[in-house]
């Protein structure tokens, strides 16, 4: 027997809780970026889960543009850190105060 | 049977390398467990018959996106994470956005469970590369012309963000830099090294 569809949608949000609850916690903008692969892992979890569920291609064929959409995001978001670092000597947000005064 | 076993022992796995990559304040530990989740995760989609799914999750994540979150580390030489924030309540908010979420799982787990749905005609080739590729060249050309746009825009948006600044830009950053410090009069004087 197989496990239910239950199991993989609770899986999904355990996992979803766990990177929510990082990206409040980490102060590292590597370590942000990070749990928030994690939720999107979650997330292709629960599409990957349904596609098997109604035996439906779609659900896979979204999973493939989360992953090219993740895969954008590290380019760019992982650009955006190098620069912040070059500008603060830092990736901690909480030096990522330019905009305060 | 067997896909039970398998999948409680990645799911327990998943989840076990999920709480080490925020638990850890060395960046390239959190690297290396979201690693573990992400083999994981694929080795959970082969459960799901989705072999293609689990392939370029192990190809994408495990090494294009990972192999450059360490690359980034390495570059910056990144030291721990101090543990000490200004925000304390962040962490009260952090924990009470947890607890929510998890609730809402066990809520949405007991919801199906009951649910009378039963699958509609699981079908074993659903997820076999073919079938995945011959429906995203017809009824999904859109969206991944789109993708291969969106893709493009990030390439050219790393190479500007990331590009060497001729001396006068940099001469800049850093004048302006000195001054805000001079400004603020701030302590930690070890950390100007531009």
């Amino acid at each position: 027997m197989e496990p239910s569809l239950a199991s993989y949608l609770a899986l999904s949000g355990i996992l979803f809780a766990i990177g929510a609850t990082g990206v409040i916690f980490k102060r590292n903008a590597i370590g942000m970026f990070m749990c928030i692969e994690l939720m999107l892992n979650a997330v292709n979890l629960t599409f990957v889960a349904f596609s098997r569920h109604y035996a439906d291609v779609t659900g896979q064929l979204f999973v493939f543009m989360v992953m090219s959409v993740a895969a954008a995001e590290a380019a760019v978001g992982l650009g955006i850190i190098i620069a912040f670092f070059r500008n603060r000597v830092s990736v901690d947000v909480d030096d990522a105060s330019v905009l305060k005064n | 049977m067997a896909t039970t076993a398998l999948f409680f022992v990645f799911a327990g796995l998943a989840i076990a390398c999920a709480l080490s990559t925020v638990y850890h304040r060395n960046p390239l530990y959190s690297a290396v467990s979201l690693i573990g989740v992400f083999i994981s995760l694929s080795c959970i989609y082969v459960t799901l018959a989705a072999p293609f799914i689990a392939a370029v999750q192990i190809l994408i994540y495990a090494g294009a996106i990972m192999g450059l979150v360490i690359f980034v580390i390495m570059l910056l030489n990144l030291d721990e994470d101090k543990p000490y924030r200004k925000l304390h309540y962040l962490y009260a908010l952090g924990g009470f956005l947890g607890i929510v979420l998890l609730a809402q799982t066990f809520f949405v787990f007991f919801a199906v469970k009951r649910s009378p749905h039963t699958p509609v005609n699981v079908d074993e080739t659903v997820g076999k590369t073919l079938n995945i590729g011959a429906n995203m060249y017809t009824e999904y050309l859109l969206p991944v012309e789109i993708v291969g746009v969106l893709l493009l825009m990030a390439i050219i948006g790393g190479v500007i963000l990331v590009r060497r600044l001729s001396q006068p830009e940099l001469t800049l950053i850093v004048d302006n830099e000195l001054e805000r410090r001079n400004e603020a009069d701030e302590k930690d004087d070890y950390r100007i090294a531009l």
